[in-house]
């Protein structure tokens, strides 16, 4: 993996997105810095998604702006797991190929890659199965894999253990520790905190499409400032 | 009556006119359905994929297209083949090409709006991932074409069952000149129409035969492809 971080810091400046009379973000301001993940968290609807996606270059605000590093084109070294990744309809290492492909990285390489890819993700002994056929966790383990072929200086992750079992969601999460430990920025929202708790560097948390509290994970789960990141963390229903 | 018995042994003691006859048919209709899915695939893709003024008029036309009347597919082919015509100077009017031309243009409309279809609901599912990936508008259509290939088996298929059994336009435009552009459909027209039934009921027996067969064909394969696939 490549150096130092073009895209970051990813700057957020009074970004707001409608969509018809609702609004989805409301000026939200914030900064992503590289560093440990940061994760987005917040009930369902809450605007992570969103967020994700904007900062991602896949949805253009309708107001405010954001900038990478300053710059007000997203760049082409950041990669996006979808909830439900997409699976092409071909093997395992396929979809890496593909991924591979599409990033334009020397095809010589290839075979080496997504070896080292495959077994990143822990998922070497599948390479040849279609990748639909796989479970809901070894698919994604592969949109990681895919996400991770593009050699990405930022990773973005929606919800990506929202519908896996503890086993599957621990497999997950420790690709995630691995890709962080490797300098990849993790940009990741979740509504399970104890995911949070385990991966966080720092914390976004947003309720209905605002930033309610932006804090390292540290000061955030001890002594949160808003009403909302407080009743969040003692398990009340944020509505 | 029809007498049945003839039919079977027409069919059982491979008769070689009937044997030229079922290869006729077979290499103009197949011939159809490979030009007419070069053309309808990638016209499918292209309206499926890109947005422009008028799309919707097309897709219904397209659409509609495939309802296209025989006659007049073979009529139209006949006036531009026919020597004072302005495709006259080829001098194709009457022979198998101008079958294969007919009927690539009943058939590209038919694979061209299943195309459409099938390649825009893909990319539905695929949009954000592609997106995501940076895939350019190249790759995307090739991709898109590529994972759809199993569906796009029964476009095929549909495409194909219009060109066996369709007879108006290469009645027309062939003529169904004996041993030269005689094909299944057009002899059948024929012997029925001059009273010889039990050739008219061995071609139908046939042509219904082969058309399940390869429908069969391509189920397996469609099937055997996406157990690999996925």
């Amino acid at each position: 993996m490549r150096g130092p971080v073009a895209n970051l810091p990813i700057v957020f400046d009074g970004v707001g997105l409608s969509a018809g009379p609702a609004r989805i973000l409301d000026d939200v301001s914030c900064t992503i810095l590289a560093g440990a993940p940061t994760l987005l968290i917040g009930p369902n609807g809450a605007g992570k998604t969103t967020l994700l996606r904007i900062a991602m270059g896949l949805v253009a605000p309708t107001h405010g702006h954001v900038t990478w590093d300053g710059r007000e084109a997203p760049p082409a070294r950041q990669a996006f797991v979808f909830q439900r990744p997409v699976m092409l309809r071909r093997s395992a290492a396929s979809n890496v190929r593909y991924a591979l492909k599409v990033a334009g990285i020397a095809p010589a390489t290839h075979a080496q890659r997504i070896g080292e890819l495959l077994a990143l993700v822990g998922l070497d002994a599948v390479a040849d199965r279609p990748a639909r056929r796989l479970s809901g966790g070894e698919q994604q383990r592969l949109a990681l894999a895919r996400a991770l072929a593009r050699d990405p200086a930022v990773l973005f992750l929606d919800e990506p253990t929202a519908s896996l079992d503890p086993a599957a969601t621990k497999a997950v999460e420790e690709v995630i520790r691995a890709v962080a430990a490797r300098g990849i920025k993790v940009v990741m929202s979740t509504h399970d905190l104890g995911e949070a708790r385990r991966l966080a560097g720092d914390v976004l948390m947003l309720h209905r499409g605002r930033v309610v509290e932006a804090a390292p994970a540290a000061t955030f789960f001890s002594a949160p400032r808003s009403q909302e990141a407080a009743s969040f963390l003692a398990g009340e229903l944020l509505l | 009556m029809p007498d049945n018995a003839t039919a079977l042994q027409l069919i059982l003691s491979a008769d070689p006119a009937l044997m030229a006859i079922v290869r006729l048919s077979l290499i103009v209709s197949l011939s159809a359905v490979l030009c007419a899915s070069l053309i309808g695939i990638p016209l499918g893709a292209l309206i499926a994929l890109t947005r422009f003024p008028g799309r919707e008029a097309v897709i219904v036309l397209f659409n509609a297209l495939m309802g296209l009347p025989p006659v007049v597919v073979g009529l139209a082919v006949y006036l531009a083949l026919s020597r004072s015509g302005p495709l006259g100077s080829f001098g194709i009017l009457f022979t198998p090409q101008a079958m294969i031309i007919a009927q690539t243009i009943l058939v590209a409309p038919i694979i061209a709006a299943l195309t459409r279809q099938t390649v825009e609901d893909l990319w539905v599912e695929y949009r954000d991932e592609l997106t995501a990936m940076d895939v350019g508008p190249w790759a995307r259509t090739m991709t898109l074409i590529w994972d759809a290939r199993f569906s796009l088996v029964t476009a095929l298929l549909a495409g194909f069952g219009r060109a066996a059994a369709e007879v108006g336009a290469i009645m027309i435009v062939g003529g169904n000149i004996d041993g030269f552009t005689r094909t299944m459909t057009t002899a059948i027209a024929l012997e029925t129409s001059k009273g010889d039934l039990p050739l008219a009921v061995g071609l139908g027996i046939v042509l219904i035969t082969i058309v399940i067969v390869i429908n069969a064909l391509a189920w397996t394969a469609r099937r055997a492809g996406e157990r690999l696939a996925g």
